[in-house]
Parts: C-alpha cells; sequence; structure tokens
C-alpha cells in the first residue's frame, strides 16, 4: 500500500488529490523538490502542462533536467487548476469540479505560494472565518465598528460531500484590487477536499457574477504548510502586480493569526476551543473533518 | 515625487516606506511582482537596477538602490533636523554606521530565514536561525544596558536614526522565519518604542503598538 512507509498513516488523507506548485512556475522538464505529507516528494513537468510526480530519488535531484514522460515509478498526479495535483494513495478519478474556471474572460493565476508554521486545517479554518475581518484586514475586509457576523447558512452536500456556507455578508470598506469604496459584500465558501478551499465573493466588475478565490493547501507535514492562493477573477484592469499585492497583504496579515493558534493541529473535539455563533462554518468544517475519518495535521476527537 | 520600485512583503522595501512615513515624505510605489512573478529578475527591471534587486528608488531622476544606502540618502535629504542621519555629529554617525552594517547582517539571517519559511527559498534555515539568534542576543544586551543608561534608541543619541529603521523590520518579522523573541526582553521593548515613533507604519504581519489608556 502506497504510503506506508510514509510519515502519513491516514487513508482518508493519502487518497486525496494534493497540491504540489503552480504549473506555470515550474520550470519545464526540470525536477522539483517538495514535501508531502512529511515526505520529499518530486515532480517535473513539459512544456505543454502534463506532469510527473515520484517518491525524490537520488538520480533524480533537485534542478536536473529530466523527461517527465520518461520517468519510472511515478505517483498519481494531474495538472489542474493552475497547479499539479498529486496523491499518496488511491485517489478519486475526480478531485472536484470549478465550472467558472473556464470562461473564457477570467483571469485565472496563482496569486502566491506561502509556507506557513501551521496544520493545513488551521489555514483552511482561518480562510473560513469572517469575524477576524475588521481586527486583522483593518481598512480592506473589514472595519471596526461594522464587526457583525450576520447570519448564514451552512450545508453539507448531499451529491458531493462538500461543505458550503451560504449568503454570507460583510461589510467591506475595500473587498478587491478594484474597489474604490466601502460595500456589503457576498460571500460563499465551500470545501471541496479537506484542505482545499474556494470562496466566491461578489465581483465588483460584473455584478451578476462571482471572482473565485482559492486556498489549496499543501501538507508538507502535521504541523507546516503551503498555502496556494488561487485567482480566478473578472477584471481585466489591474496588473497581475497590482493584484498580488493585494491578496498577499491579505495573505501576509492572516500569517501571525494563524501561526499564533496553539496547538498547530486543528482539534476536533467539539469541546476542545469555544466557538461563538459565527463559528457555525468551522463547526461543520471540523465536524466534517470527522466524519471523513482524518487525523493527519488534526487532533481527532475522542 | 519619489518613485519607490515595491514588493509588499519585503523587509528592505518597508524600510523605506516606515522611513519616509515617519520623515512626511511624499512617494507613490511602482508595486514589482516579486513573487511569484520574479519581475526584478527579469530584463525589463534590470534597465532600472542591473542587479535585479529591491528596493530601488528614483527621486525626480535619482536613482538609487540598495535598502541602507537609500536610508542614508533619505535621512540626509529629507531631515532637516539632521537627526536621522546624524552628519553633524562624528561619534553618532560612526555608531550608526556601525549598526547600518550590523542590520546587513539581521536582514541575512533573520529576514532570510522568513524568505526561507514563506516564500520557499532555498537557503540553510537553521544557520539562518542560529546566526540570527547570536546577532539578538548581542542587540538585547545592548539594548539593555542602553536602557539602564536612560537611553531608548541603538546608538547612543536621545533621538532615533536609520539604524534603528534598518534593523526593526528585520527583528519584528523575525517570528515569520521560526526566531522567537521571547528571550529577549529588551528587544522587545525596543520594538514597541520603534511602533510608537511619530508617523509610524507597519506592514503586514506587523501588529500596532497597543494603544495607551486615555484619561
Amino acid at each position: 500500500m502506497a504510503g506506508a512507509n510514509g510519515e502519513c498513516q491516514n487513508g482518508a488523507v493519502l487518497d486525496q488529490w494534493h497540491p504540489l506548485g503552480a504549473i506555470d512556475e515550474a520550470e519545464p522538464n526540470v525536477v522539483h523538490v517538495t514535501r508531502l505529507l512529511g515526505e520529499s516528494i518530486s515532480f517535473a513537468v513539459t512544456p505543454e502542462g502534463r506532469s510527473a510526480v515520484w517518491r525524490t530519488r537520488g538520480d533524480l535531484a533537485a534542478g536536473m533536467p529530466v523527461d517527465p514522460e520518461s520517468v519510472a515509478g511515478t505517483l498519481p498526479s494531474r495538472c489542474e487548476f493552475l497547479y499539479v495535483w498529486t496523491s499518496l494513495g488511491d485517489p478519486p478519478e475526480r478531485s472536484f469540479d470549478i465550472p467558472e474556471f473556464f470562461e473564457p474572460d477570467r483571469r485565472n493565476f496563482n496569486a502566491c505560494t506561502i509556507g506557513l508554521r501551521t496544520s493545513a486545517p488551521r489555514a483552511v479554518e482561518n480562510f473560513l472565518d469572517m469575524g477576524h475581518f475588521p481586527f486583522v484586514h483593518d481598512g480592506l475586509l473589514g472595519s471596526e465598528p461594522r464587526t457583525e457576523v450576520v447570519d448564514y447558512n451552512v450545508h453539507v452536500d448531499g451529491d458531493t460531500n462538500e461543505v458550503w456556507a451560504t449568503e454570507c455578508q460583510f461589510w467591506q470598506p475595500a473587498a478587491s484590487a478594484t474597489a474604490t469604496e466601502g460595500q456589503m459584500v457576498d460571500y460563499v465558501y465551500r470545501i471541496m477536499q479537506p484542505y482545499s478551499i474556494l470562496l466566491y465573493k461578489s465581483c465588483p466588475a460584473a455584478p451578476e457574477r462571482m471572482d473565485l478565490i482559492g486556498l489549496f493547501v499543501q501538507a508538507t507535514s502535521e504541523e507546516h504548510c503551503r498555502g496556494h492562493m488561487f485567482l480566478s477573477l473578472i477584471d481585466d484592469e489591474s496588473s497581475i502586480g497590482h493584484i498580488r499585492r493585494f491578496v498577499q497583504t491579505i495573505f501576509a496579515q492572516d500569517v501571525p493569526i494563524i501561526e499564533n493558534q496553539n496547538p498547530k493541529r486543528l482539534p476536533l473535539d467539539p469541546q476542545a476551543e469555544t466557538p461563538i455563533r459565527s463559528d457555525r462554518a468551522s463547526i461543520l468544517y471540523r465536524r466534517w473533518l470527522s466524519d471523513l475519518g482524518v487525523t493527519y495535521a488534526v487532533i481527532p476527537a475522542a | 515625487m519619489i518613485k519607490l520600485y515595491d514588493y509588499v512583503l519585503s523587509v528592505n522595501c518597508y524600510k523605506q516606506r516606515l522611513m519616509m512615513s515617519i520623515l512626511d515624505v511624499e512617494y507613490e510605489t511602482v508595486p514589482v511582482d516579486f513573487f511569484p512573478g520574479w519581475e526584478h529578475k527579469g530584463e525589463e527591471f534590470r534597465k532600472i537596477n542591473p542587479l535585479g534587486h529591491i528596493p530601488v528608488i528614483d527621486d525626480d531622476g535619482y536613482i538609487l538602490w540598495d535598502a541602507h544606502a537609500i536610508l542614508v540618502y533619505l535621512a540626509a535629504k529629507y531631515d532637516p533636523s539632521g537627526r536621522w542621519y546624524p552628519t553633524g555629529d562624528p561619534g553618532l554617525l560612526g555608531e550608526t554606521a556601525s549598526w547600518m552594517l550590523f542590520a546587513e547582517g539581521t536582514t541575512n539571517t533573520a529576514s532570510a530565514a522568513r524568505l526561507c519559511v514563506n516564500l520557499g527559498y532555498d537557503f540553510d534555515l537553521e544557520a539562518c536561525q542560529a546566526g540570527a539568534h547570536r546577532l539578538f542576543r548581542v542587540l538585547d544586551e545592548h539594548l539593555w544596558f542602553r536602557e539602564r543608561e536612560g537611553r531608548e534608541w541603538v546608538c547612543s543619541g536621545a533621538h532615533p536614526t536609520i539604524a534603528d529603521i534598518a534593523l526593526f523590520p528585520d527583528v519584528v518579522l523575525s517570528e515569520e522565519g521560526g526566531i522567537s523573541r521571547l528571550d529577549y526582553p529588551a528587544l522587545r521593548r525596543w520594538t514597541d518604542r520603534v511602533k510608537r515613533i511619530p508617523g509610524f507604519e507597519g506592514m503586514p504581519g506587523i501588529f500596532p503598538a497597543s494603544r495607551g489608556v486615555e484619561v
């Protein structure tokens, strides 16, 4: 069984698709080395955007030229939604859908890949939380005294087994790179996999459509991760540098908050940390992780 | 107006934003897609700085790079009181230069560790962290003795200098590189004093100083 000798023994996590890096940022036909679930993992992409992923080995060191299609003994891999993905177990045929990604007028790109000294689910949970906006992202995603998180709905989709938080609303002084004034912003959160979350957010350029911001987290170990920030925006005005600056500012404001949460692994016992009313999404997220049998990077309920 | 070629998460760029904010100098930023775009390594940007690094300022056609050199220039030109870069006091000026060189060390250790952890730079993380602790120990002791003399800043004058500005970002963001400041109480008190300098501006990852109690 794959993964049997690795640090992670948790089938529910091994069988998932995990992101390794942005396809565009990996020089083609060269070995790239990263970490996943406590193991050293190597990958390479072809100029056409096909990938090969394997457990790191001596004859293919980082930076060496390689024809990805000639590598033997590879792990499952796919290039999808901007990133190279792999699995250390038996992954499902399909991971998840993002139909909006294929709309021709969208700009899809990686905003950044940032390493965090905390567990993957802590990063997902922070991304899911609106309550911290006025305090951590003052002047951008929130502002005192408008701190109220209006009631919203949460459910697990029966067909896809994804967590959804819908009808979320928050007042934001500068909701996006193009915002010029404060506005009430609509949010929908969607957790597709234990460590992958997508946010649908009111789009200033097209009121009837949504911008998509994803956080696809690569659990490098139980208490370390890399967050890949996926963007699919309707915005033909801003430069990529301008948008990245906006998104990275917000991400970096979160870093000290996330890294100071202890324990670093996410406790799934409902008694472990005290939620408030606005935490309904994270309560469901934690219960859903338990139901999926996730034990890696979390502290399972007793 | 001064143009600052800037990356929002760069400590060396932040040093310039902080200095200009304190000196109340008007400037505009030109965002450089440093990460993950590596725009500063591209052909276009190398026409501005052939070394391919930021920050760079363009002050009405006068181009200057290297973070600590820019601080010297900004203070010399835009601080009429002459206190931030104390050219009128040879002793103090020497101290300032000495601690500016020390700050090269904190940038190459503490801030390098942060690049490793956050942006995946391929440095020797443990060596960076160990180097930062060695320097923090020295700086903490130094500041502790300064406090005993009733002095608040890195150099011996009554007013902060560009050395404080050069050191502050490397120190205050060290936790992001896995370098705890738990063992350096004088260093922590000094970061709070810097945060209370009039005109202080933070950057993502820096908590503002707590508000004083209003009476």
